[in-house]
């Protein structure tokens, strides 16, 4: 493989401003939507969000200034031994865990309870950046897909025996840098594909993903319109596809034992919402579309600050941003992101060393499927899916591992 | 893999974080900028309007003496789903239900909706509020929300004052001022000045929680304005006059009327039997009305004074006289010849006494063949008339001139026209067939005529006034106590010309002086009056007496009719008279009267 000549050498400043912005827009929208409506308002206060989210920024901003003084050398020869840490840590929930939100997937320590899935990306991220970097001929490259696949298996069966479907999911998203280092593309291209028809299928209904196949596959045939045989090719996989939507719902209706089906209900939120259903999604969706263009104003959001959407300073903190500053504010935050998955993958692609770039790689699509699926769920996009949107959403496990994701990425690129 | 085909690859990941970033951008532009309902809906999510009633205009009597007031009455109302288990026991015990009881009213409030107040129990008194605030904290759900109830402190002029009631979907659909719930004025003041008394609504915008908990006002209360009280008024009612006519007919059935003639303002009206107003108000209210209304013997509900038609007896006079007078068929001066009674053919109309009186002395001793002579010979005027019909038609416009067959649609409830039978009535009646003879007991305020007591007493402000009459109302001031109701000032003349009145007073002093009423005259006040003994098909003769005093400069015009108690002279006299001393008089004489009356009332 050639190896290119980086053209953007040392500490990137744009990675970290932007990451700044990211967390102090994040601090303030917190801070609206935990505040209600009491008159003194004290913002370090420790028992609201918005105070303990400042002992979490503080905290990441030393570990951040930590990974940044350690040499980035380190980061390379201690991932496997970082990996597995981060696997026993989480297998350790299982016997010193407590349950939130029914998931078990936390560890208390004193006050504070942390989620060691958060820590296992980064882990898992930097594991498979050293299993490619050390990764030899292409003669071998039938085993090491293997083994790359189960490096993320494992951490996907741990969480979902800890009943945590939405952070397991997070997981898929190394597929892009697999497809990136060489994966065939129609593998990328049918996991990604089914993966969203049943989404479609199975959240929302067939027709949506009837209309969304048809669409993918018309797309297809045009591209492929010279080669007959392709094109044959992608007609029976449109075909099995159609069959496939069609069979979804009365399999999982008719097959399916009724705990089995309340367990995968769970999983997608499908039923968990107590109060009828789509009520979480509508009272979302109501929030950000009540903002307007120009949004109701720091602190004015009467949505979020009344309880009407659920977890609102966590995996909902987006809504408070589309209703308080409303599509002007939606359009900032997605620029934001865009802008700093773009700038990794930028980074990534361009670096002399390999591992920097499969790094960089999972770093982008990580914040990336986080980002999407987030603020996708708040806007009848995407299924239910309890993740945080990275920086902005209260939390110290998400926000130290973001920062750790992140600055470890920063560090490493200065190389 | 190639350089070329990793950059390709490069491009396919940034473009698809591309891709889905602007299709999630175009889906926030549509929820956001496009599509607007979503702002509604947060509204109605988080925004509650909490109507504020306002009190009801207070009514005052000419005197300043309150007669109706509003006192704090306590709605429990109930939201179904912030219901927690509590001990039915406490409910039960002060709302003196029992547990079914209970249960059917949540589950009716579940049904009317599990997120919205509804009420469980309707206007608690200030005791039962009392227990229950100590109980409230560990009633989750419950709250008290404040209601306002008429309260009358003298139980007095329940038919005119009316009462207020729930409004029904008609009236919501009429009027977006009222809401399901709202109260209004179902009858007599209460309905006629609904405008004046309903004051206008507060509101108060709440920020409400998912569990509809209020969580603070709106944008600091901009929004919010307190409710306006509704405006007082002052009823041209004497508060103590009235009571004490109503204790003058105390056991019988019948109505006193007083009007102040200058004004038109009624001082009094009595319809008897009555009923407490505060029968009509609160919780008790809807049974209180059917025993009301179920009581066929007395019917108290019944407004002698307004609905009532009764014949005038020789009240009626008077208006004959004054036609007479103005239509030149007689002068002061004219004698007619009774002879115990007007008799023509088969035709006999009885009187008590004989001789040939003229004007003055027909109206003193009530002279059954003057008047059929007179009220004949109106109707049969043929040098001014062509025929019967015409004359009788003149006549009967002199009639309306004076207030009769019509209502005056002031501000009084359940008017009745009464009855002057027109031309054509009779042509029916007796196939053209008809003369002065046939219809002759009406000059003497029998036969065909009905009247109200309400316009017999008006027809008496007439002739206290030489000539014309204000309506008669019941609301002198509107606001404050010197805005007078302007609604009734017009001065409408009737057909006589003043002149005439005066021989006819003069015949109404006799009637006091040595005629038929004589019994009842007042010591230092010149009252004018009029007996009448009125023939009643269905039973004993009414006994009516019609008055005004002072004579030279009138303050009140009273008319009284008793009914199945004989001769006017006997019962309506003398309660007309004592109604007119206990007006003009100061307050030793009101006392003396009372007593007198407290004394007759239990020697009863």
């Amino acid at each position: 493989m050639m190896e290119r000549k980086s053209n953007v050498k040392g500490f990137d400043t744009t990675l970290m401003m932007l990451y700044i912005i990211l967390v102090v827009i994040g601090w303030f929208a917190i801070f609206s939507s935990s505040v209600g409506h009491t008159q003194d308002i004290s913002i370090f206060d420790f028992s609201k969000p918005y105070g303990k989210q400042f002992i979490w920024i503080g905290v990441s901003a030393i570990l951040s200034i930590v990974i940044l003084t350690l040499d980035a050398r380190v980061f390379m020869n201690y991932a496997y031994y970082i990996y597995a840490f981060c696997l026993v840590l989480m297998l350790s929930v299982f016997f010193l865990g407590t349950s939130i939100n029914g998931a078990k997937a936390w560890i208390k320590i004193g006050q504070f309870s942390i989620q060691p899935a958060e820590f296992a990306k980064f882990a898992t991220a930097l594991a498979l950046a050293k299993f490619f970097n050390d990764g030899k001929t292409d003669k071998q490259r039938a085993n090491q897909w293997i083994v790359a696949g189960l490096m993320v298996l494992i951490p996907i069966v741990i969480i979902m025996l800890q009943h945590d479907a939405g952070s397991a999911l997070v997981y898929l998203s190394f597929i892009f840098l697999f497809y990136r280092e060489g994966m065939s593309g129609n593998i990328f291209i049918i996991g990604l594909g089914a993966f969203i028809l049943f989404l479609l299928t199975f959240c929302l209904n067939e027709i949506y993903a009837l209309s969304a196949a048809t669409a993918i596959y018309i797309i297809f045939m045009i591209i492929k319109r010279r080669d007959k045989r392709k094109m044959l090719k992608i007609t029976v996989i449109f075909l099995v596809a159609v069959g496939v939507i069609f069979m979804i719902n009365p399999a999982y209706e008719k097959i399916l034992e009724p705990h089995q089906k309340m367990r995968i209900s769970t999983l997608f939120g499908k039923t968990v919402d107590p109060q009828g259903a789509d009520f979480n999604l509508n009272q979302s969706k109501i929030a950000i579309g009540s903002g307007g263009f120009f949004g109701k104003g720091f602190l004015k959001g009467t949505q979020t600050k009344l309880d009407f959407v659920p977890e609102r300073h966590t995996d909902f903190i987006f809504c408070s941003i589309g209703e308080e500053f409303g599509f002007f504010g939606s359009m900032v935050i997605v620029s934001l992101f865009v802008w700093l998955i773009l700038r990794v993958l930028f980074l990534a692609e361009r670096h002399r060393i390999r591992f920097v770039r499969y790094y960089g790689y999972s770093v982008a699509s990580i914040m990336f499927v986080h980002f999407i699926v987030n603020i996708g769920m708040t806007i009848g996009l995407v299924p239910i899916i309890g993740i945080p949107l990275p920086f902005l959403s209260y939390g110290g496990s998400s926000l130290i591992a973001f920062t750790i994701l992140l600055f470890v990425f920063i560090r490493l690129n200065e190389m | 893999m190639d350089g070329l085909q990793e950059r390709r690859r490069y491009y396919v990941v940034a473009g698809i974080v591309i891709l889905l970033s602007v299709i999630w951008l175009a889906r926030l532009f549509f929820i956001q900028v496009i599509k607007t309902n979503y702002k509604d809906r947060a509204e109605s999510n988080a925004l509650r309007q909490i109507t504020m009633h306002p009190d009801r205009g207070l009514i005052y009597d000419r005197n300043d003496s309150l007669l109706v007031y509003n006192e704090a009455a306590y709605d429990l109302m109930l939201v179904p789903n912030e219901l927690r288990a509590f001990d039915t026991n406490d409910l039960c015990r002060i709302l003196d239900i029992d547990k079914q009881e209970v249960e059917r009213r949540i589950e009716k409030a579940r049904k009317y909706s599990p997120l919205l107040p509804s009420v469980f129990a309707q206007q608690i008194s200030k005791e039962d509020y009392g227990y229950l605030q100590e109980k409230l904290v560990r009633l989750n759900g419950f709250f008290v929300q404040n209601r306002t109830l008429r309260s009358y402190p003298v139980p007095v002029a329940a038919h005119i004052l009316g009462y207020v009631g729930e409004v029904n979907q008609d009236m919501i659909d009429k009027d977006s001022y009222y809401q399901m719930g709202d109260y209004i004025g179902i009858s007599g003041i209460e309905k006629a000045y609904e405008q004046e008394l309903r004051g206008e609504k507060g509101q108060r915008i709440v920020l409400v929680d998912v569990n509809n908990r209020e969580r603070g006002s709106y944008e600091n209360g901009a929004h919010d304005h307190p409710p306006v009280a509704g405006t007082p008024l002052w009823s041209s009612l004497d508060m103590r006059l009235q009571q004490f006519a109503e204790r003058q007919l105390e056991g019988y059935s019948g109505s006193v009327v007083a009007i102040e003639p200058a004004t038109g303002e009624i001082l009094c009206i009595v319809s008897s039997p009555s009923y407490d107003p505060n029968l009509l108000v609160g919780r008790a209210r809807g049974k209180n009305y059917m025993e009301l209304q179920n009581d066929t013997k007395k019917k108290p509900l019944f407004n002698r004074a307004l609905s009532a038609m009764y014949p005038p007896g020789s009240t009626f006079k008077l208006a004959n006289a004054l036609i007479g007078l103005q239509e030149g068929i007689i002068t002061p001066a004219t004698t007619y010849h009774c002879a115990k009674g007007y008799r023509v053919g088969s035709l006999t109309v009885g009187c008590h006494h004989a001789g040939s009186p003229d004007l003055y002395g027909a109206i003193q001793t009530s002279c059954n063949g003057y008047f059929c002579k007179l009220f004949y010979n109106i109707v049969s005027n043929r040098k001014k008339y062509k025929n019967i019909q015409e004359a009788y038609t003149a006549w009967r416009n002199y009639i309306m001139s004076l207030g009769f067959a019509q209502k005056f649609e002031s501000d009084l409830p359940y008017e009745t026209r009464g009855i002057i039978p027109s031309a054509d009535y009779f042509d029916k009646q007796y196939r053209g067939q008809w003369n002065g003879n046939t219809i002759v007991s009406m000059g003497i305020g029998q036969g065909e005529v009905a009247v109200t007591p309400l316009q017999m007493a008006n027809f008496l402000a007439i002739i206290a006034n030489r000539g014309y009459y204000i309506k008669p109302h019941v609301i002198r001031a509107i606001g404050s106590k010197d805005n007078i109701n302007e609604r009734y000032t017009e001065k409408i003349y009737c057909n006589i010309d003043e002149k005439y009145f005066t021989p006819v007073i003069e015949g109404m002093e006799r009637v006091m002086k040595s005629g038929t009423g004589w019994r009842s005259d007042i010591k230092g006040i010149r009252v004018a009056g009029k007996t009448g003994t009125a023939q009643n098909p269905h039973g004993r003769d009414h006994s009516v007496f019609a008055a005004f005093a002072p004579v030279d400069k009138p303050q009140i015009a009273v008319f009284v009719l008793v009914e199945n108690a004989g001769f006017g002279a006997t019962v309506a006299a003398p309660v007309a008279t004592s109604v007119i001393e206990y007006y003009l008089k100061d307050e030793n004489r009101k006392k003396e009267l009372e007593e007198e009356l407290e004394r007759k009332i239990s020697a009863r």
